[in-house]
């Protein structure tokens, strides 16, 4: 058996709660100093993924590292060197936003002395230190999910989760998070990332892993992903549907045909070519678009490819029991 | 594992692996205390609905109780006091329930700290609040003319006993909160629990005057051995038998709820 060099690793992970199959067999490696953005829609599995390679649930099969460490081997080992945030973790409401970061930093125990100088440095790394003796209850959202990520960094830890950790906010303070994130990358942290923002996934992930009903379903670069799905995607909006399936049959034999309402999106290789083509086809036919547009693929159109929906759509959370793993079996 | 080769050296972990049991649960002990401080309503609530009790007890229902040989308060303050911190054992589980639905105890798990340690400290600042909340229940009964027939280390001694019993009460109710994980249900579900634990037993009235059924109950469940041990410390009479029954019962529930809680803490 050969220990991973990558700072994650997780091999054949599979895990059910009760009848329902959270995960079916998820491989994937996180290289040193990068990150790796888990997509999938709700219910996906990314949330199970992120528990079992932070040791709070013990997969029913499959085996995960964390810099070299085996996840069920030596937990204490690898929660000495990770970091947890996002959707679940959370922060004491009544504890103030420095004595929320010194907890952390006693529980991961630290240098006595270091703590304070961290948590400093920390609330002004996060733009909390004028809001630093207040009780986090007191705190906007954007506000809580930093101090939120704050805990999660005050021991340093090389590798970071981070589940879904700007679901909630504003543009404005998702914005500033991602710099932080970047920050972070910069000085060599390797993150594991959940979201369902695929902007997100885009910006900061060198790599991703699509998973959908508990199944890899694509993984690679933002920009492979998109190639995988042709080089561009001429859009053509009509006033109603029937025009659309109609537009659909007139361009028969030009490329992939997606129908979505009133628009049918042709997707192509070469667009701007095809383009004369389309206005040709459609005048000839004596259709007038609404709109037509020639755009590049993004990540929502890969996914929507991939999924058969959308990012944030379809699938059902599973029940909060579930979720926390109530059923399921956690390393000791 | 044996066959198990390593690529390169996992690097040295900033954090300390392993627990420090003793220091992780004077953190989170000091986690809770501040919690109480910053919310002083629920320490005031749960000294209010005690002083309640005993207004109604020694004035409304006092007068028709007849305790052979002793005034009533004299009778009635023991089984407030054991009252008092049964009903408030519950708290801890209402707590942790708390903590595992804001996902605090998930954040805790993926430390590297010691695992009993949340627990551990959800005690021992549940007994920190107890040692306060029966203080202040001290201070009424000595101002509705309760009175001690002992001596002041018998006193002593009941005082430390009423806090060990909550403090093996907490772990009941730990478990219980833990199991349930929801604040809300974990309260609903503790009344049925608490209340037959509370009222039949010795606490407001002699068992023997209780039907024979309830009596079989009654005359073996923690808190009469309790109260009959604290009461005994505070009136005189037999003394040591009733104290080794309530200190067997204190034992005997930690010994028991306290590994299945740090088991369900591990497992959730």
């Amino acid at each position: 058996m050969r220990v991973s060099s990558a700072a994650i690793s997780a091999e054949d992970l599979a895990k059910c709660f009760g009848d329902v199959v959270a995960l079916d067999g998820v491989s994937l490696e996180v290289p040193r100093g990068s990150v790796l953005g888990l997509l999938g829609p709700n219910g996906a599995g990314k949330t199970t993924v992120v528990r079992i390679l932070t040791t709070l649930l013990h997969p029913d099969r499959g085996r995960a590292s964390v810099l070299g460490i085996g996840v069920a081997e030596d937990p204490a080992r690898v929660r000495s060197m990770i970091g947890l945030a996002g959707q679940y973790a959370a922060v004491d409401e009544n504890l103030t936003g420095r004595e929320n970061l010194r907890l952390m930093g006693r529980l991961t125990h630290m240098e006595p002395r270091t703590i304070a100088s961290r948590s400093d440095d920390l609330l002004g790394l996060f733009d909390l230190t004028e809001a630093a003796n207040r009780p986090v209850r007191t705190y906007s959202g954007g506000m809580r999910r930093r101090i939120d990520l704050a805990a999660a960094l005050v021991h340093q830890p090389p590798v970071l989760f981070l589940d879904e950790p700007t679901t909630g906010l504003d543009p404005r303070s998702r914005t500033d998070l991602w710099g932080v994130i970047e920050d972070l990358v910069r000085d060599g942290t390797t993150v594991l990332l959940t979201t369902q923002y695929l902007e997100e996934a885009d910006r900061l992930a060198d790599n991703m892993v699509i998973i959908d009903g508990g199944h890899v379903i694509a993984e690679g670069t933002a920009g492979a992903l998109k190639a995988r799905l042709g080089a561009s995607i001429i859009e053509i909006g009509t006033h109603d549907p029937a025009t659309a399936t109609a537009v659909a049959g007139i361009l028969d034999g030009m490329g992939r045909i997606e129908l979505e309402g009133t628009t049918a999106a042709l997707v192509v290789d070469d667009g701007s070519s095809v383009l004369m083509e389309v206005v040709r086809r459609l005048d000839a036919a004596r259709v007038a678009p609404t709109t037509l547009a020639l755009r590049e693929p993004t990540l929502d159109d890969v996914f929507l490819t991939l999924t058969g929906h959308g990012a944030v759509a379809a699938a059902p959370d599973p029940p909060p029991t579930a979720r926390r793993g109530g059923s399921g079996k956690a390393a000791p | 594992m044996t066959t198990t080769e390593r690529t390169d050296a996992p690097p040295a972990p900033i954090a300390h692996a392993g627990g420090r049991p003793l220091a992780d649960a004077i953190t989170i002990t000091w986690r809770n205390l501040v919690n109480l401080r910053r919310n002083p309503m629920l320490l005031v609530f749960a000294t209010i609905q005690p002083v309640i009790f005993v207004l109604m007890f020694r004035y409304v229902f006092g007068g028709q109780i007849n305790i052979p040989g002793i005034p009533y308060v004299d009778y009635l303050m023991p089984g407030i006091f054991i009252q008092t911190v049964t009903f408030g054992s519950l708290q801890t589980g209402v707590g942790l329930a708390d903590d595992l639905n804001k996902g605090l105890i998930e954040r805790f798990r993926s430390l590297p700290m010691t695992r009993s340690a949340v627990l551990v400290g959800r005690t021992m600042a549940d007994l920190t609040r107890n040692l306060f909340v029966v203080t202040v229940m001290c201070l009424i009964g000595f101002a509705v003319d309760f009175r001690i027939h002992t001596n002041a280390l018998a006193f002593l001694a009941a005082f430390g006993l009423i806090l060990l019993f909550s403090f093996s009460l907490s772990w009941v109710f730990a478990t219980l909160g833990l199991v349930i994980g929801d604040a809300e249900s974990t309260q609903a579900a503790s009344f049925p629990i608490l209340a037959p634990l509370a009222f039949a037993s010795s606490a407001f009235v002699q068992v023997s005057t209780m039907p024979g059924w309830l009596q079989v109950f009654a005359q073996h469940q923690p808190v009469t051995a309790a109260v009959n041990a604290v009461r005994a410390l505070c009136l005189g009479g037999p003394t040591a038998t009733k104290v080794l029954q309530a200190l067997a019962w204190c034992v005997g529930l930690v010994a028991v709820f306290a590994p299945i809680a740090i088991r369900r803490y591990r497992r959730i």
